[in-house]
């Protein structure tokens, strides 16, 4: 069977942010009927690379063919109008208004300037039925689960250019990370509807972490990695662990050399121990222990629950079961201060939006956490606040090594360090660190790696979460691995524990 | 290149502009009163042109400097005008029941009482911004639409005059040749800086209005803070409520204070405190205010009409505001200034580079959540 | 609600009907109803208290439109503007503003007044376009700009006159006198204005796209954004209809007192707001009718009627019960948005 025309077609595709090339030279083909997944890590591309396609930015350079048409595509108006729509993980809709205006409005049949509810709803009730849903159009979007709203979300997309021709109706639907919050019955129906699209010939371009759905409902998948494409295979052509490996961008023997145990052997008694903590929609009920002296670390791939993990064991997100134990003491964990008061410490993987605060200098910044726990009005004495800042300011090397310059204007590596210094004057027992050397320079990264063997030789415990899987091994004694929102295995480390076996952990979701 | 490092240091310091502000506003009197700036000695009073804008702006000052903390939060308080008129009335109604008004204990239970109320105001506020969630804007409205009417009802619609020698003195009396209204401010002002810069209030509070999900998650609490500072802002315009009637020896219910909490809010942002929130700056403020006092000062000496005073605070608000839009500052300067406050001047720092790869290709992200 | 196996919506109902009173929280017609009820609640009252004074004349209820009229017109502006997650400031000024100008324009200048109504209303509307333009354009937020706003047009206000303007021009009275028989009472011109931009403003925000795309910014300006709407366009739009909703109230107020005043309408901004909200228009936008603004004007306005035929009770208690019914509005707003996000 010839292979048949591709419906879009983005060639040579460049997009720039200052200092930064998010997408450099990215070629995608996608065909009409058939479900395609855009696979890659943090910074792969693949939001920029769906807002490039969507109008959300303008590309740097390159073209985009529709239907053997170049096009350009200045806005989510435009994109809409050309063919493209687009359902985002936070569902884009209102939900203060109904569910037949949030699929018609910006194209409601009007007579004169008037809107027809009565013909909208109609309209808008066939289309559901159509398409096999069972949605009271009348009802206020708010009134459905996320789920619901994000099936409604996909109808709105598809029912383009109905009434007055502003739309030539629905050639590629984009569908990013749609399943985040799902459950299995939920997911389900989604995928139903995403099949029935398919088999209308709508091109659907399906952005999700969990592996097994891609395995389950797509066909083709293309693979990104840092802002260039790595290939595009047939799903059926590709297995798993073959499909992490171009993933996380390092062959399997590569990985090995890498590999070298350097631990320290001092693990202490048990610090923390979680008993079927969970939350729904972040994490799967888990048991785990971290024990005095102890890294673990987490491995698993991008929205594998590595974060929400840590979150919960920091009361940053509120369990609704399973209890933790810190020190032998239960702790509630119904906010961060009963962490942070039991000796948990937690840098966010987004400094910018959950860590620092940029307007306020490096030394308020460092001090915050330490200043917070003594409370308002317990000011720490100018000549040991200085003396502390100073001196992690040394430790760390953070620069300019000038305690008032505004945290703000530092390098992503610096306020990194920042941020480590602001839980490390704190002298935790639990230490955890999301992503700690995403986006620093090698330099950067190899000095948060020593300082984390250094402090857990001292008899600190650390959670630690990298999305490089030679980072993990080469820090952690044990090795929890994550795969679809569960924590599927915990390993302990030794010189049997290989990239490899990680992968295959992950790949399988199986403890071997 | 003339321009000296120290002279760049000065131009970059927070205060530079309001302060610049002030300066060429007070200038321009000089031609139109020559002895603008000269300050006479007369019954062992000080009495000029400059006293006189200090003591008239002084309930500005109070309201604007308690009115800094909340917009700090990342908040704002609508409801200040509302409590200095409760408080004016609620104490001078209590001094005017007395048989001897001149009682100094008569007074002070006076003043503690409408302070009272206006910390009970204080609470109410920061118990629905705090506790209830409710935006800023929306729940100090509640007393900013019925606190007239409260203070109406305690005066019973009537002004109520005084007649009290020892109340008169804090907003009409003098103490060691100054108008003791300065000393009452400067009171105040000291205080709060205290309060924040020798405690750890002041960062605390920063940070939650800088990045309230980073504060939480550095354990906070932010709450308390949050109602901390409503309480410390209707104690501020609870005492210029007591400045204010003081200095009029009347309540009115329904005119005191009129317009302050506007006038307070620009006082703020003319001082260099964003109305996002973050870093502030007590010291800007009172510049701010005196600004804002200045300028209808000015206006009056100048011979412009005085009803012009409130076409020239509109256009002070639109300056300082399209100035403190990055929006604004890209499309007219360019982009070069737009990039955010940090981004004018600043060659000294070293000019590192923006966060690498991936978080900056998230920043964007955050906009479409 | 049917309960499916179909659709995820299956879970829907289950959590739905187990508490009838979260479901009558749920429905964004509540607050209206509840307004409409303690309308009539109050009416009742006020009918079996002061029956002998008159209370049930058909004239004082008609009275309360004539009275308010142009606070509806005003409050209807400002249900535009806080339906799409605005605040309007400058109400009050514009509609000050408004009476100076035509004062001025019809005593001092001797304009004809249906030369002046036309300048009046494109100024009040151009003044909320230019507040719009900045809002959208410079992202500054709409507080800060429609506080400017008041500034400026009570500022020009002065610059007209600081003296009050009576206006004795013989059409402008006439057409205050004129009245509108229904039978049983009347109408004056200002009141019906009033009812038919009410009217007109529930055409629009239900029967046109501008109307829902006022409520769909309202309701996630972002979202809109994505959905391909025009969002900066109806923000601007929606300023505009504020300032000629305000300067409108302005003539109807004109009309109504017969004379321009620099401080006349002084605060009437806050009583539009109290009002749109007491009618359940959510402040955070997106949710909210504007016949439940005409139930939020009508109840101020008869607690102001009630209040004149109590005679002891004096002024200010509007105001106290102006804010008391404001706390609890934003209470049971506050109720309902929490349990919507749940």
């Amino acid at each position: 069977m010839a292979e048949p025309k591709p419906v879009l077609e983005m060639t040579g595709i460049v997009k720039e942010f200052p200092g930064v090339r998010a997408l450099s030279g990215v070629d995608f083909r996608l065909f009409p009927g058939e479900i395609h997944a855009l696979m890659g890590e943090n910074g792969a591309g693949k939001s920029t690379l769906i807002k490039v396609l969507t109008g959300v930015y303008s590309l740097d350079s390159g073209t985009v063919t529709l239907d053997g048409k170049s096009v350009r595509i200045g806005s989510p108006l435009q994109a809409q109008q050309a063919g493209i729509s687009t359902v985002y993980q936070e569902v884009n809709l209102c939900p203060n208004l109904s569910v037949a205006e949030n699929i018609f409005i910006g194209r409601e049949p009007t007579r004169f300037g008037r809107i027809q509810w009565k013909r909208m709803r109609q309209e808008a009730a066939e289309l559901v039925d159509r398409l096999g849903l069972d949605i009271d159009v009348t009802a206020p979007l708010s009134s459905y689960p996320l789920a619901v709203q994000q099936l409604v979300a996909i109808v709105r997309s598809v029912g383009t250019g109905d009434s007055d021709g502003s739309g030539t109706g629905t050639k590629v639907l984009v569908l990013d990370e749609p399943t985040s919050s799902l459950d299995r019955d939920e997911v389900l129906e989604l995928f139903r509807l995403m099949r029935q699209l398919r088999d209308e010939g709508v091109a659907i371009l399906f952005v999700s972490h969990f592996l097994d759905q891609i395995y389950e409902i797509c066909d083709r998948m293309t693979v990104l990695r840092n802002g260039a494409l790595v290939g595009e295979h047939l799903v059926s052509e590709l297995d798993q662990v073959g499909l992490i490996q171009l993933m996380i961008g390092k062959a399997m023997d590569q990985l090995e050399e890498l590999h070298e145990h350097q631990l320290h052997a001092d693990v202490g008694e048990t610090l923390l121990k979680a008993d079927g903590l969970g939350r729904v929609g972040g994490v799967a009920p888990f048991d785990l222990e971290i024990k005095k002296g102890e890294v673990l670390g987490l491995a698993g791939l991008l929205g594998s629950g590595r974060t929400e993990l840590a979150r919960l064991l920091f009361g940053a997100d509120q369990p609704d079961s399973g209890k933790v134990t810190i020190g032998g003491k239960q702790v509630s964990m119904s906010a961060p201060n009963d962490a942070i008061s039991a000796g948990v410490a937690f840098c966010s993987e987004n400094r910018k939006t959950e860590g620092l605060v940029p307007e306020l200098t490096v030394r308020e910044n460092i001090i915050l956490a330490l200043q917070a726990a003594r409370g308002w009005t317990r000011p720490i004495p100018a000549a040991q606040r200085d003396e502390l800042v100073a001196k992690y300011i040394k430790a760390l090397d953070i620069r300019p090594a000038n305690p008032e310059a505004r945290v703000g204007r530092l390098s992503g590596g610096n306020q990194q360090k920042v941020l480590l210094a602001r839980w490390l004057i704190t002298q935790p027992k639990l230490l955890i660190l999301d992503e700690p050397t995403r986006g620093i320079d090698v330099g950067a990264k190899a000095e948060i790696q020593k300082l984390v063997v250094s402090l857990s030789e001292e008899g600190m415990a650390v959670l630690y979460i990298a999305a490089e899987l030679e980072e993990v091994l080469r820090l952690s004694h044990t090795i929890g691995v994550l795969r679809d929102r569960k924590l599927v295995a915990q390993l302990a480390n030794g010189p049997e524990i290989t990239p490899t076996r990680i992968l295959e952990t992950i790949a399988s979701g199986e403890h071997q | 290149m003339t321009t000296t490092p120290r002279w760049r240091a000065l131009t970059q310091h927070h205060l530079f502009w309001p302060v610049a502000v002030l300066v060429v506003l007070l200038l321009i009197n000089v031609p139109f009163t020559p002895d603008f700036f000269s300050i006479k000695m007369t019954d062992g009073h000080l009495y000029g042109s400059l006293v006189s804008i200090v003591l008239f702006g002084s309930p500005l000052i109070l309201v604007a400097v308690g009115m800094t903390l909340v917009i700090a939060t990342g908040g704002i308080d609508l409801s200040v005008g509302a409590v200095v008129a409760i408080t004016g009335a609620l104490t001078c109604s209590y001094i005017s029941d007395r048989s001897d008004q001149d009682a100094l204990s008569g007074v002070f239970l006076a003043m503690g009482i409408g302070l009272v109320a206006a910390v009970v105001c204080g609470l109410w506020n920061g118990f629905l911004v705090a506790r209830m969630g409710i935006q800023p804007i929306i729940a100090t409205l509640i007393i900013m639409v019925a606190g007239r009417g409260v203070a109406q009802l305690i005066t019973d619609g009537q002004i109520i005059t005084i007649n009290s020698e020892p109340y008169k003195l804090i907003g009409g009396g003098y103490w060691l040749t100054l108008p003791f209204s300065i000393f009452v401010v400067a009171a105040v002002v000291a205080v709060t800086v205290a309060l924040t810069r020798r405690t750890a209030l002041g960062l605390l509070v920063e940070s939650v209005g800088g990045n309230a999900e980073a504060s939480r998650l550095v354990g906070i609490r932010s709450r308390r803070i949050k109602i901390m500072v409503y309480v410390f802002c209707a104690l501020c315009a609870g005492i210029a409520g007591l400045m204010i009637s003081s200095n009029t020896s009347a309540a009115d219910g329904n005119n005191a204070g009129l317009w302050i909490e506007l006038d307070a809010i620009l006082a703020v942002v003319i001082g260099g405190t964003s109305l996002l929130g973050g870093r502030f700056s007590i010291g800007g403020t009172v510049v701010g205010a005196l600004v804002i006092q200045t300028l209808t000062t000015t206006i009056y000496t100048i011979g412009v009409p005085t009803q012009t005073n409130l076409v020239f605070k509109a256009a002070v608000v639109i300056v300082v505001c399209l100035l403190q839009s990055p929006k604004f500052r890209a499309k007219v300067f360019g982009a070069r200034f737009g990039s955010g406050p940090g981004a004018n001047g600043s060659g000294t720092s070293a000019a590192t580079p923006a966060d690498t790869t991936p978080t900056t290709a998230a920043a964007p992200k955050m906009e479409v959540s | 609600m049917s309960a499916t196996t179909q659709t995820p919506k299956a879970k829907a109902p289950d959590s739905r009907t187990t508490s009838r009173g979260a479901q009558l929280l749920g429905d964004r017609r509540l607050p209206v109803l509840v307004t409409a009820t303690l309308f009539i609640a109050m009416y009742i009252g006020g009918l079996s208290r002061y029956a002998n004074y008159g209370f049930g004349e058909p004239q004082v209820f008609l009275n309360l439109f004539i009275d308010n009229g142009y606070l509806l017109v005003a409050a209807v502006g400002a249900t535009f503007v806080i339906l799409s997650g605005g605040i309007d400031l400058s109400v009050g000024s514009v509609i000050g503003f408004t009476t100076m100008l035509t004062a001025w324009l019809v005593e001092k200048q001797g304009l004809p007044i249906l030369v002046v109504i036309p300048i009046a209303l494109g100024v009040g509307a151009f003044g909320g376009f230019l507040m719009g333009y900045v809002i959208h354009n410079f992202e500054i937020q709409p507080f800060i700009v429609t506080l400017a706003g008041l500034f400026l047009f009570r500022g020009l206000c002065l610059v007209i006159s600081k003296e009050s303007i009576a206006i004795d021009d013989s059409s402008v009275s006439s057409m205050a006198q004129a009245q509108a028989s229904l039978g049983m009472g009347f109408l004056s011109v200002g009141a019906i204005v009033a009812l038919v931009v009410l009217a007109v403003a529930f055409y629009v925000l239900h029967y046109t796209r501008f109307g829902r795309r006022v409520y769909a910014i309202g309701g996630n300006e972002q979202s809109a954004m994505l959905m391909g709407l025009p969002q900066g366009g109806t923000k601007i739009a929606v300023y505009t209809v504020s300032g000629f909703c305000s300067a409108l109230a302005g003539l109807l107020f004109t009309l109504y007192i017969q004379s321009g005043d620099p401080l006349h309408a002084t605060g009437m901004e806050l009583d539009a707001i109290a009002a749109v909200v007491i009618g359940g228009t959510l402040l955070t936008g997106g949710s909210g009718y504007v016949l439940g603004t005409l139930f939020g004007v009508l109840v101020l306005g008869l607690i102001k009627s009630i209040i004149q035929f109590e005679g002891t009770l004096s002024s200010w208690w509007t105001k106290i019960a102006t804010g008391v019914l404001l706390c609890a509005f934003i209470l049971i707003q506050r109720a309902m948005t929490t349990r919507r996000k749940t």
